[in-house]
């Protein structure tokens, strides 16, 4: 029997559509051998968990472009605990804040919320897959 | 001449649709009570003797019947959540003509089985987990339905991955293992589940409820009545290979007790800054509304809508439209008599305000959204506004001289902006009450059915809702 795919759901969240990342990013991982569920741009946080829970997926990885990411992804952990999908690997990407930060700060304001690993604009498909093979424990 | 006689078994009335398929016309309608509680062949029996008495007496070379006697084909279904897989299962049920009774979410509690056994559903369709998804859900649900020892039969159409297992799980009971009813994310892949719920209606439903007695007479084809009507609605409106047919439509049922809405259009997105959210719906739909009907369910519409809106319509006053609604809920069989009585006055607002309803709650919304890159617009549920063709049936209002009036409540209306229903269109009276029949006709008379219907439909020339 073949070897079940690691599933992510993937997808734009809150009133943000930009979707031409989403797509590059579905592409990638693809590639990488994901199964990939793309939702798409404007996604709410009850979307990521009802995929996530039919499709049993392994991670959700949440793209923010708009800079109102910090807004859109809060509650998301307790929403999925309540939801039964406890300790699913939560990720996220993209302009996540409006302004100039020291990023350093603002993923540790990612990691109190839950998420378990947060990425700045700019960083490439590679350094995400990277990070979900560990966050998996998948072997090369 | 080449005669076929179709026979719809309803829950009150079997009507009888005699036709030629060489001359492709209909000889003659007939209808008399259905008696499935004694011998369904009283009733058969008294309807071809009045359709002799307007055809003469014929041999009928074949012989096709649908059947919503007995409660129709009542079904159960539980998938894992409730806008995904079980909205797919619901989806799937109504498509196949089922009379949706039950839909469960997540695992089934004691007390959800409690409640299933009390149902006693004709079909219990069991899903769950896209493919190589969630296995717990519908694993749990088998388990639990193999405790109940059901007597009926259930249709696992869930995660392939443990589709086998749940078949074992469910040892002893009839089962029987279809495709995945959402085998990916967001895709619906419901006609290999909906094929095998028909194949059942056939060999068990129709002998559970004696309706078996009268197969001698019937060549091949049982199906359920709303089966049969999406069928001719199908062939309406994409044709076949003879004929063309009349392009998406909307068709709108509405009966004593529900109203059925049919549209057979594709319905997604047509604009590039409109996003679609949730799961696609299927190209040929069907929903029911046992909320809204003229009789049984006349208290629905007002619920629904408000009795001063039945007042504004009507003409009536509200005291009035409340005395009339009374008295109908209570004389269910009263049919408006005269022109211009008040009974006619109010079945008119009851009729146009459950168009409105039913339609409304099938066809999808738009919502305007602004968003950092401008006016954004979201889009859930089929988009009905191109679709050109809008179709009336139904016993109760058939009859009625406004029928094409009251087809118009179904078209967009600015008070209802966000409603994606259907701009402008032609409407069709189905006068003889013809539709269930032309679908049963159409399995082997495609063609000779068609260029009934397209003769038959009453047009009522283009309308459009004012103020647009």
């Amino acid at each position: 029997m073949e070897q079940r795919k690691k599933v992510l759901v993937i997808g734009v969240i809150g009133a943000d559509v930009h979707a031409v990342g989403n797509k590059i990013l579905y592409h990638a991982f693809t590639q990488a051998g994901f199964e990939v569920v793309n939702l798409g741009v404007m996604v709410s946080q009850e979307e990521y968990i009802a995929a996530a829970i039919e499709s049993n997926a392994d991670a959700i990885v949440i793209s923010s472009l708009y800079g109102q990411g910090e807004l859109d992804c809060q509650g998301m952990r307790e929403k999925c605990n309540e939801a039964g999908l406890k300790d699913i690997p939560l990720v996220v990407g993209g302009n996540i804040v409006i302004g100039k930060h020291d990023f350093a700060e603002v993923e540790k304001r990612f990691i109190a919320m839950g998420f378990d690993r947060a990425f700045p604009p700019g960083t490439a498909p590679e350094t995400t897959i990277q990070a979900l093979r560990e966050l998996l424990h998948m072997e090369d | 001449m080449k005669p076929v006689l179709l026979i719809d078994f309803g829950s009150t009335y079997t009507k009888l649709t005699a036709v030629d398929v060489d001359s492709e016309q209909i000889l003659g309608t007939a209808a008399a009570y259905t008696t499935v509680q004694t011998d369904i062949n009283d009733g058969l029996n008294k309807g071809l003797a009045i359709l002799r008495q307007k055809t003469g007496d014929i041999e009928f070379s074949e012989c096709y019947a649908c059947s919503s006697a007995a409660g129709g084909l009542r079904m159960v279904t539980s998938g894992l959540v409730p806008e995904l897989t079980s909205e797919a299962a619901r989806l799937a049920s109504l498509g196949a003509g089922a009379k949706v009774v039950g839909v469960y979410s997540f695992q089934l509690t004691e007390d959800d089985i409690e409640d299933i056994k009390e149902t006693k559903p004709d079909i219990f369709l069991l899903v769950g987990g896209t493919d190589g998804g969630n296995t717990e859900c519908i694993l749990h649900n088998a388990k639990m339905l193999a405790e109940m020892k059901p007597s009926f039969p259930i249709v696992i159409a869930g995660n392939r991955s443990c589709a086998r297992q749940c078949q074992r799980l469910l040892e002893g009971c009839e089962v029987y293992v279809c495709e995945n009813v959402m085998p990916k994310f967001g895709v619906l892949n419901i006609t290999p589940t909906q094929k095998k719920i028909r194949e059942i209606f056939l060999n068990r439903i129709v002998l559970a409820k004696g309706l078996s007695k009268i197969t001698s007479l019937l060549s091949d084809i049982m199906m359920p009545t709303p089966s049969a009507v999406l069928q001719a609605m199908n062939l309406l409106a994409q044709g076949c290979d003879e004929e063309t047919g009349i392009g998406d439509l909307v068709a709108v049922d509405v009966g004593g007790a529900t109203t059925d809405i049919y549209s057979i259009a594709d319905g997604m997105p047509k604009a590039a800054n409109t996003v679609y959210k949730g799961l696609p719906e299927p190209f040929s739909k069907r929903t029911v509304e046992g909320d809204i009907g003229m009789r049984y369910s006349i208290n629905g519409i007002v619920e629904a809508t408000s009795i001063q809106r039945v007042s504004e319509i009507s003409g009536l006053s509200v005291s009035r439209a409340e005395e009339l609604i009374k008295y109908l809920s209570e004389n269910t069989d009263k049919v408006p008599e005269n022109d211009g009585d008040d009974l006619r006055k109010l079945d008119f607002a009851l009729a146009s305000l459950a168009v409105e309803t039913a339609v409304m709650r099938h066809a999808g919304t738009m919502e305007e959204t602004y968003t950092m890159m401008g006016l954004t617009y979201v889009q859930a549920g089929k988009d009905l506004s191109g679709v050109k063709q809008v179709i009336l049936t139904g016993g109760s209002i058939i009859h009625s001289p406004d029928a094409a009036d009251i087809a118009r409540s179904a078209l967009y209306s600015p008070m209802h902006p966000m409603s994606l229903r259907p701009k402008e269109a032609d409407i069709w009276v189905d006068r003889k009450y013809i539709l269930a029949a032309m679908g049963l006709l159409s399995v082997h008379y495609p063609g000779a059915a068609l260029r009934i219907m397209k003769k038959e439909l009453e047009k009522n020339g283009y309308s459009k809702q004012e103020n647009l």
